[in-house]
């Protein structure tokens, strides 16, 4: 370890999250290495540790023979301080190694907030923020994620986008950047041949035109770049990897268990949710392999509790038999088995009671909506009848504490849908008083709002979204509407949601603004104690851009996206249909009722869309 | 009831792994490793794991020890190898076997260092020091969870030797206590600070080499 580091780390909070050497990570023999790269999460160890996409990544990057893949995560304010200080650059957690030497630094861009922390990593690493002020080849920046369904916010800094799911494409760029490093091509065209890699998004070759309006009106590939470029999926995914032995942290995380992934996609079409249709087509593991990856993972890890990760994890066809063949292995274990993210619709009392056997915990519900009719407008097809049902069979079965969360500033919303919310709320501990087994325990209900952000690739892409004023307003009004003790009401800022909307359909120019947040100071955005507000609307100010264009207009019909050079498989006239469905409050019903034909069934070649 | 201790080393990347990070380790090394531990009773069951001292982070250790109670009645002297292969790097299982002392019969700690000093050590340091150490007092003010308290390390040293190590360093050998009180090491380095403030280092480290009886023998 560098002595340097020795004098910072014990001075810092949490340090083990600064040093690698847990259990189970990867470390291979420079020797036998030609291509080393950083695997880049734009948050805290804590954070990025708790992704499973890191870990699937890390695990298929490993595998390629000579190639090394390593973790990096954005440190905490002291700890960055402290290597500034130190003149210390980034470095891989597993080698130690300086990052700027490496050959391929890759960023997961899973949250907006989040890119100010790679560019401040960038920053720290010692490298050049701008793509454009990299000249070599190596390092290649690249990044994916979620947030790539809109690149251009990063297009600045960014070299490639893999666009979706990174199981394939990962090692075809990871190859291609191989073969361009032995027979020394340059970076552009390097970029050039990379482009023609299916899910491959190269920004610095298309060229975006802007109307007077600061509308896009154009944009262009050049050097036979593709339009769009078309997401990758692992098209087999019950046979896809799981990373059955990965890293164990020696530090707490914040999902410190095993996570279970068992499909992806979503049958639901919730209508303001991106991942829901951005995760299609849906395609999901058999149960059989899923208790044999679960209970492998439990074993080599030595993880006291599993959890099974999904869109909507009630909506998988096989959930009784898998839950039952992993309580077989947990239960004379005294492992734990935890089942977040349930519908209150089928949320039937003997699933529930099979997880309680194990151990209880919270019960969390995301109604979104307080009214059945903006429920219906957001396609989130849950009634009142069923939320008050399941909480009524938990309360009579010893639960006492409920969460409730909710969106406030969905299209369409009136007052009367806030207060619904407060109805629902008075309803749900109206259901405890009458039923509760052990009254004595007292009840805990928690409602809480955010503010409605419009993402990229949902059918309420076009819509405004409401102002900082508007919001707090609504807050004030649901605030007044739920005075009693029983119910806690908490709500998020609404100034974040405001910079999160800007990002999120932000276009080539907020590159810039990004920047000027860094330059002056900013990281860890989407940290309540680091986020300023102030810092952003003056970054705004300096680079003559306004926020409200960003987060408040809403779009017409066929207006160019920022991102359009990008598709996430699902019809923009698709999308277009279920905006005005919503206007309707008509609900959509799931796919599994009958195929909408969304269009993303056609990045299967074989098969059809298993939902 | 198959109470067992193990002898361990804890050194490197590993001297960063907090108290509390270190019992959630042993108890996931532990289940990767098959060893199935005796739970207790209760609403909430988890493995009866007792550290004998703390180690604070940012210390190595080569005598640290662990308490733990076997389901089942197993090989002693292949468990420290059956854990070494399931251990995060720089923590490493020396020995396991019956206890036969209490951990309240723990008295002392040897332990190793360096005082660092980037432009070199000042002339006199040595003797200086030494002369501190030697006061029958040694007051130092300790942040407790009542506020900063004076704590009189000298009756904590039982023995402790500055040595000459290159131009920037000087080697610590000392005998501290182990509880009640105990002494952390970076109590020395506040002592220094305190009362002969042109001899404080820049840096410190510390090293647990072995801990003792109160006859000054080897504690296992």
């Amino acid at each position: 370890m560098d002595k340097r580091l020795e004098r910072i780390l014990p001075k810092v909070q949490k340090p083990a999250r600064y040093t690698g050497g847990e259990y189970g990570q990867t470390v291979k023999d420079l020797s036998t290495v030609d291509t080393r790269v950083a695997l880049c999460f734009p948050d805290t160890y804590e954070i990025g540790m708790s992704n499973l996409g890191m870990r699937i990544l890390y695990g298929l990057a490993n595998r390629m023979s000579g190639v090394w893949c390593e973790r990096v995560f954005a440190p905490w304010g002291d700890m960055e301080e402290a290597l500034r200080c130190a003149s210390i650059g980034l470095y891989g957690l597993e080698s130690g190694d300086p990052v700027r030497n490496f050959d391929i630094v890759a960023f997961s861009l899973g949250y907006e907030m989040a890119y100010t922390n790679v560019l401040n990593m960038l920053d720290l690493m010692g490298l050049p923020m701008r793509a454009s002020e990299r000249k070599d080849l190596t390092p290649l920046v690249i990044a994916g994620g979620t947030c790539a369904y809109n690149p251009e916010p990063m297009a600045d800094f960014i070299d490639l986008f893999i666009i979706g799911e990174g199981e394939e494409v990962n090692g075809e760029v990871i190859g291609a950047y191989r073969a361009a490093k032995k027979s020394g091509l340059s970076k552009n065209e390097f970029l050039e041949q990379a482009s023609r890699i299916g899910g491959v998004y190269v920004p610095s070759l298309y060229d975006v035109a802007y109307n007077g309006d600061g509308t896009v009106a154009d944009i262009v590939p050049r050097e036979g770049a593709p339009f769009p470029v078309v997401k990758r999926i692992a098209e087999d995914f019950d046979a896809a990897y799981f990373p059955e032995e990965t890293i164990v942290p020696s530090t707490e995380i914040v999902h410190d268990r095993v996570v279970l992934e068992l499909f992806r996609g979503c049958i639901r079409a919730c209508r303001f949710c991106q991942a829901g249709y951005t995760y299609r087509p849906v395609r999901a593991r058999g149960a059989d392999r899923l208790v044999g990856c679960g209970v492998k993972a439990l074993e080599s890890a030595g993880y006291e509790e599993i959890t099974l990760s999904s869109l909507s994890t009630s909506d998988y066809k096989e959930l009784l038999p898998l839950c039952d063949g992993l309580l077989d292995w947990c239960e004379p274990r005294n492992i734990s088995l935890s089942l977040p993210s349930l519908r209150a619709d089928n949320f039937s009392m003997d699933l529930m009671s099979r997880v309680q056997k194990v151990r209880k915990t919270g019960l969390t519900f995301a109604p979104e909506a307080g009214s059945q009719r903006l429920r219906d407008a957001i396609n989130k097809n849950v009634t009142e009848d069923d939320l008050i049902e399941t909480c009524r069979v938990a309360f009579e079965g010893g639960w006492s504490s409920v969460k409730l969360y909710f969106m406030l500033g969905l299209p369409t919303e009136t007052d009367e849908d806030v207060l619904a919310i407060a109805a629902l709320a008075g309803k749900v501990l109206h259901t405890w008083k009458q039923y509760a087994s052990n009254k004595a325990r007292g009840v805990r209900i928690t409602v809480s709002t955010s503010c409605f952000v419009p993402k990229p690739d949902t059918p309420f892409q076009w819509e405004a979204q409401v102002t900082p004023e508007e919001y707090q307003r609504r807050v004030e009004l649901l605030r007044g509407a739920m005075r009693t003790r029983a119910i806690t009401y908490n709500w998020h800022s609404p100034e974040t949601s405001l910079i999160e909307a800007v990002l999120a359909r932000g276009d080539r120019r907020i590159g810039a603004v990004l920047e000027r947040v860094v330059k002056d100071g900013g990281r860890l955005d989407a940290w309540e104690e680091y986020f300023s507000f102030e810092r952003w609307m003056n970054a705004f100010q300096a680079c003559g851009l306004n926020p409200a264009f960003y987060a408040h207009r809403e779009r017409p019909c066929g207006e160019c996206f920022p991102w359009r050079a990008v598709s996430a498989g699902v019809d923009e006239a698709y999308l277009w249909g279920e905006r005005n469905a919503a206007y309707k409050n008509e609900i959509t019903p799931d796919c599994r009722a009958g195929c909408t034909g969304c269009g993303a069934s056609a990045l299967l070649k074989g098969g059809a869309c298993d939902a | 009831m198959l109470r067992t201790r193990l002898l361990f080393e804890k050194t490197g990347r590993a001297q960063y792994i907090s108290h509390l990070d270190l019992l959630r380790t042993f108890q996931r090394v532990f289940l990767r490793a098959g060893i199935r531990l005796r739970h207790t009773e209760g609403f909430n069951p988890h493995p009866y794991l007792s550290f004998a001292l703390p180690l604070p982070v940012g210390s190595e250790s080569l005598c640290e020890l662990l308490d733990f109670d076997l389901a089942e009645d197993i090989d002693l002297g292949a468990l420290p190898a059956r854990l070494n292969a399931k251990m995060p790097e720089g923590i490493r299982a020396v020995k396991a076997y019956r206890p036969e002392t209490k951990f309240a019969d723990l008295a002392y700690i040897r332990v190793e260092g360096a005082f660092f000093y980037d432009a070199g050590v000042p002339g006199g340091t040595v003797d200086k020091l030494a002369a501190l150490f030697r006061e029958k007092t040694l007051v130092i003010s300790k942040k407790s969870k009542k506020g900063f308290v004076d704590f009189d390390i000298a009756p904590c040293v039982q023995s402790i030797l500055f040595t000459p190590e290159g131009f920037d360093r000087l080697a610590v050998r000392a005998v501290i206590t182990a509880q009640n009180p105990a002494l952390n090491p970076e109590n020395l380095v506040a002592a220094v600070r305190t009362h002969l403030p042109s001899c404080t280092p820049d840096f410190a480290s510390f090293k647990r080499l072995e801990v003792l009886r109160r006859d000054n023998n080897v504690f296992r």
